[in-house]
Order: C-alpha cells, then structure tokens, then sequence
C-alpha cells in the first residue's frame, strides 16, 4: 500500500499526485528530448518548463544568441591514482550514455560544446581521496560536457566546485556501473553575476548508489536539471540540496526521479533559506513511477525559510504512479517565514538578535547537513551559511 | 533585593486611524519574594503591560519610567531586559521552525547565565525540570513550540522560567487554555521558582481560578489601561464573586 501524502504550506506552494496511463511529466514538457537545439522551439516563458525562469536574463542560452568565447570557463580535474581523465571531441560515444538533454538549452549545451571531460573509475577500484573537479568562471560564455563513469563496484566521491564569473550552459553525466557507489557534491558558489543552467543525468546500474549533494549560494541565475533513472532492479539514488538565496537571485532546482525499473529506491531533500529584496527560490520535485517499477521506495521533501519580506518561493512537487505494488511513495513541501514575532520571542530569552537569526538558519539546515556525511564538505557548508548570514546583518 | 518600579507608563499601539492610547498611567512596584496578581476584564490592557516590559516592538512608551534596581528599562533592547532578569511566560509562545527545544534552552541559559552550562549538570538540570512538570524526554528534541498543544506552550513556558531563574517573571495568562490538571501542574512550577524567594512574580490573569493554586501577596484590578484598586488576596474573592463590573462602567471598551 502506497504511503501517499502531500503536505503544502504557504501560499506559493502548489503540490500533485496523479495517477495517469499517461506521464504528464513527459508530455508536458515543450518537446521531446532531443540531442539537437533545432528540435526545440525558442522559449517565450509561458511554458510550464520555464514559466518560473527569467529568460531575459538567461543571457541569451535559450535562444540561440549566445556564442562561446574563448576563455569561458577554465576546468582542473584533480584525481587519484585508479581514475582516468581524458578530454575527448564530440564523437565520443561516452557522451551519449546517460540521457538526452530534455530542453532548450541542454541541448544548446550538447550542440555548442567543442571538447567534453572523461572521468573514469576502473571497475572494482575504491577510491580513498575524492576527484576534484573545479569550474572557473574568466568572465566568458561556455558550453561544456562532463562525464563521470563507475565501473562495476567502484566507490568514489566527486566534488564539483563552480566559482568565478560565467555565461554557462551544461551537461553533466554520472554513469553507475552494476553495485558502484557514486557521491557527488556539486557546489554552484559563483560571482554574482554568474548564469548557470545544466542538466545533471544520473544512470544507474544493478544495485548502484548515487548520492547527489548540490550546494548553490552564488550566481544572478542558477537553474540546474539534476535526473535519475536506473538501467537494472536494486538502484538506489539520494539526492540532497542546499540553497541560500539572496536579494536579486534566481536560483532554480528541478528534479526528475524516473523509476522505470522495479526495486530501486529513491529519496530527495531540498532545503533552501532566502533573504533580500526579490530572492526567488524554485524547486521542482517530479517522480514518475511506471508502471513496470514494481516494488518502487520513494519520498521527496522540499522546505523552505523566508527570512525577510520580499522574498519568493515556488515549490511543487509532482508524483505520478502508473502502478499499485510498490513499497512507499511520498512527498512534502513547506514554506515557512522566520518572521519578527519569532525574533521577539528568542530575544526575550536573552538571545542577541544576530544569534536568533544563525539559530534559526543553522537549525534547518542541520538536519540535511548531516546526511551529507562527508565532515570536510559539512564545515564548508555550515561556514558558507554563516558568511551569508554575516552579509546580511 | 531586586526591585522593577513602574512609574506613570503610558504606552500606545498603531492602529488603523493613528497611535492609540492603551496604557494610561500605570504605577506598580514589584519586590524579589513578592508576588502580585494583575486582574482584569478583556482589553483593560493588561497584556499590553506585559509585552511593554518585555519589549515588544509593537508596543510605543509615550510616557513614564520603568527601572529594575535603578536601571532604565525601556532604554535596554529586548534581549538585554532579558539578560537583566526580565522573564516574560507568553500567552501565545511562537514556534520558532528548524530550532530544537534543547539547543534553544541550552542557547538561552548560556545568554542568560553569561557562559554556557557546563553539559553534564545541564543535562541533569533540564531532565529534572521537564520531570517535576510532567515532559516527555522527547520533548526536548521537537522543534521550539511547533505543533504543541497548549497545555505544551505553557509547559515549555515555565520550564523555561525555572531554568532561567529571572529577578522579575511577568506570566500573561499562564492559565488561559488550562484543563485543571495542566494548571496543577504549571501552577507548582510556578510555586518551586517563588518559594526560592528569589523572584518578584506579576501575574496577569482574567480569572481567579489560577489564585486557587498561587497566593498573590496583593492583588490589582486593572481595567481602561491603569491600575484602578488594590489589595490583599481578599481582593480576588471579591472579584470572583461580583466580577469586572463595577470597575468598567462607563470606562474600559471590553
């Protein structure tokens, strides 16, 4: 019997469950995916794909405007001993493994790119240090593709760290061989000027762990497509996010979980704090259940802290079940204000007013924070959140 | 010996057609080891009286003195009124979301005692209080008043009143929304901190059912924002059986 809740709280917090012979999750997306830019229309804004996005300020990724300058981004790729980089050209058929870019500009991403990163874990190899990924932003426009493979049992950790300025549209694929364990921490710190739009696609095999960490303080608009689905029973996916979204910021995480295999679990949590004039968080939660993935384990959680007036927040989650037999499914998405009369009460109890405040954001977040279970990427976090908290005193 | 000394305070709220004049004049002096009811008819503004000591921002003094020992306490903020030894045990204690009951004690007792208490007696000291008021242990680990019923606000709120160990503990209608267990119950919470003597208590409250369970010393009938008589404890009997009446005719909106 499917455990099916929906738990909305706020006004800008709309929540579904459907269940159809039909996946509205697919079809109502603007087109099919597609390898091809040509195959998308131009984006107006009124697409339910992009309606919470601001495409004037997309810079031009969504329309076919914007063209790669040369130093866009500058990628260092650090790796033990065991793990294999390479930089390959576009007919590399590594790059075609873990799904199509379902939208505009995941496909201009895919069209546009000259050279993509190859990172391979050799099968069985259990790495002790994680891969270091580091993205650079020079101030340019860029169009990339990475890809990070696992062959059978491999364990590694990846952190992937995004800084500087950038105009950058992207790609990323995980490929999880049978029974590997893949932890990627993906932290979008940019300048504030930075926009950032990429489509993460996870494939997983037999058995394979994948545990999704992603981080996003910085940037004028960040807009990230993190996707699952699973080649093989017993797959199992946690994805975890984190966002603190300041004044002017457009900060935008939609996730799809496809379970179109029979026992594979999956288990998402996004947590998100705003502050300052027009802060606009969006958090999109689509799990599709098919109707051959008997046996399926999901749940999906989105919570939000409005810190001050001015702020936004849209979160909806959407799960759709084509099939009865499966072990749980569920969902749950809040908003709730951290509001003057919170403050009184806590400074009543002698607590100083900037000390209210780190209590209050350091509390929501701990929670998830500690399902990271990686101490050195757990102590960035919670400093990262401070800082942003100092900034606004 | 602590004593908070009110003096004349005029207070007023912003409501719709400009500022409006709820506290008119109050005078009440409250020593350590005293206790003192504040009894009243709905919207005499003794809840006004209470926040204003406290601090709340809602609230504008237009008049008058407030000092603790000789201390100006209206020119302290919220938070150091409490450091100074002003507790207030709200009505309607807010939740406060991602904030355990036991990080937001232990925060507060560090704010408060100037150090943080040293974690095993703390641990101890929090265990016995949440037992003598009848908390679950669970208690502790859900987040600060979220989802309480309210008997669990109060509760919460005396706890916090006996770790805390104010000078001055201002309880606004402590009693309101109490089955007569749970008033039991927050009422001897409320005797163990008084019989310390180290505590000068304001209790503001509608009813005299509260007076049954902790004696006032003296007691106030306050109505159309001033104190307007006062006496011993005989006072709550007279109350109880004529009721606000005689004291809002022609004055106080109700």
């Amino acid at each position: 019997m499917a455990d099916v809740q929906n738990i909305p709280a706020g006004s800008t917090t709309a929540g579904s469950i459907a269940v159809a012979a039909e996946s509205t999750v697919a079809t109502r997306m603007s087109a099919p995916p597609s390898y091809d830019v040509a195959d998308f229309p131009v984006p107006h804004g009124r697409e339910e794909e992009w309606r919470f996005t601001p495409l004037a300020r997309l810079r031009g990724l969504h329309d076919g405007t914007a063209v790669a300058t040369g130093e866009g981004v500058r990628v260092e790729i650090e790796a033990p001993e065991g793990v294999t980089v390479e930089t390959v050209g576009r007919d590399d058929e590594r790059l075609r493994k873990a799904g199509k870019p379902v939208d505009r500009v995941a496909a201009q991403a895919y069209s546009s790119f000259e050279k993509a990163s190859v990172v391979t874990v050799a099968k069985e190899a259990v790495l002790t240090e994680p891969i270091r990924v580091s993205v650079h932003g020079q101030g340019g426009t860029a169009f990339g593709h990475q890809v990070i493979e696992l062959g059978a049992f491999a364990e590694a950790v990846v952190v992937i760290d995004h800084t500087g300025d950038a105009v950058l549209a992207a790609n990323v694929d995980y490929v999880l061989g049978d029974g590997a364990k893949l932890t990627v921490v993906s932290v979008q710190d940019w300048d504030e000027t930075a926009v950032h739009v990429a489509q993460h696609n996870a494939l997983l095999g037999r058995d394979a762990s994948f545990k999704s960490v992603v981080v996003t303080f910085g940037g004028d608009v960040v807009r990230l497509h993190p996707r699952v689905s699973y080649t093989a029973p017993g797959g199992s996916a946690e994805l975890f996010g984190l966002y603190f979204t300041d004044a002017g910021q457009h900060q935008e995480h939609r996730l799809l979980v496809d379970h179109n295999t029979p026992h594979c679990t999956s288990n998402v949590a996004y947590k998100g704090a705003l502050q300052g004039q027009d802060a606009h968080a969006v958090w999109i939660g689509d799990v599709l259940i098919q109707a051959a993935a008997e046996g399926t384990d999901t749940y999906e959680l989105n919570r939000n802290l409005v810190l001050t007036d001015g702020a936004r927040v849209d979160s909806v989650p959407n799960l759709e079940i084509e099939t009865g037999e499966i072990a749980g499914a569920g969902h749950a998405s809040a908003t709730g204000r951290f509001d003057d009369e919170q403050l009184f009460y806590l400074m009543a109890r002698g607590i100083p007013e900037t000390e209210a405040r780190r209590l209050v954001v350091r509390g929501f977040f701990a929670e998830l924070v500690q399902q990271i279970g990686l101490p050195d990427v757990e102590e960035r976090l919670i400093a990262k959140v401070e800082a942003e908290l100092e900034a606004s005193v | 010996m602590a004593t908070l000394e009110i003096h004349d305070l005029h207070v007023s709220v912003d409501a719709e057609n400009g500022p409006r004049e709820i506290l008119k004049g109050v005078d009440l002096t409250i020593k350590q080891g005293e206790t003192h009811a504040v009894m009243g008819p709905n919207g005499s503004g003794k809840s006004t009286l209470a926040y204003s000591l406290a601090g709340h921002p809602k609230y504008t003094v237009t008049g008058g003195t407030v000092t603790l020992d000789g201390e100006d306490v209206l020119e302290m903020s919220v938070d150091e009124r409490a450091r100074a030894g002003v507790f207030l045990a709200m009505q309607y204690p807010v939740e406060v979301p991602g904030v355990s009951v036991s990080n937001f004690l232990r925060t507060s007792a560090t704010a408060i005692r100037g150090e943080a208490p040293k974690l095993r007696t703390w641990v101890k000291e929090v265990r016995e209080a949440m037992d003598q008021l009848s908390m679950d242990p669970a208690f502790a680990e859900r987040n600060v008043n979220e989802g309480f019923s309210g008997g669990e606000k109060k509760r919460h709120e005396i706890l916090q009143l006996e770790l805390l160990k104010p000078k001055i503990a201002i309880l606004d209608e402590t009693d309101s929304g109490l089955d007569v267990d749970a008033l039991r119950i927050v009422s001897e919470g409320v005797n163990r901190v008084r019989s310390t003597g180290d505590v000068g208590t304001l209790l503001i409250t509608h009813y005299t059912r509260i007076l049954r369970y902790i004696k006032p010393d003296y007691v106030h009938v306050f109505a159309n924002g001033r104190i307007v008589e006062s006496g011993g404890a005989e006072l709550a009997d007279q109350l109880e059986n004529e009721g606000y009446d005689k004291y809002v005719k022609g004055g106080a909106s109700a």
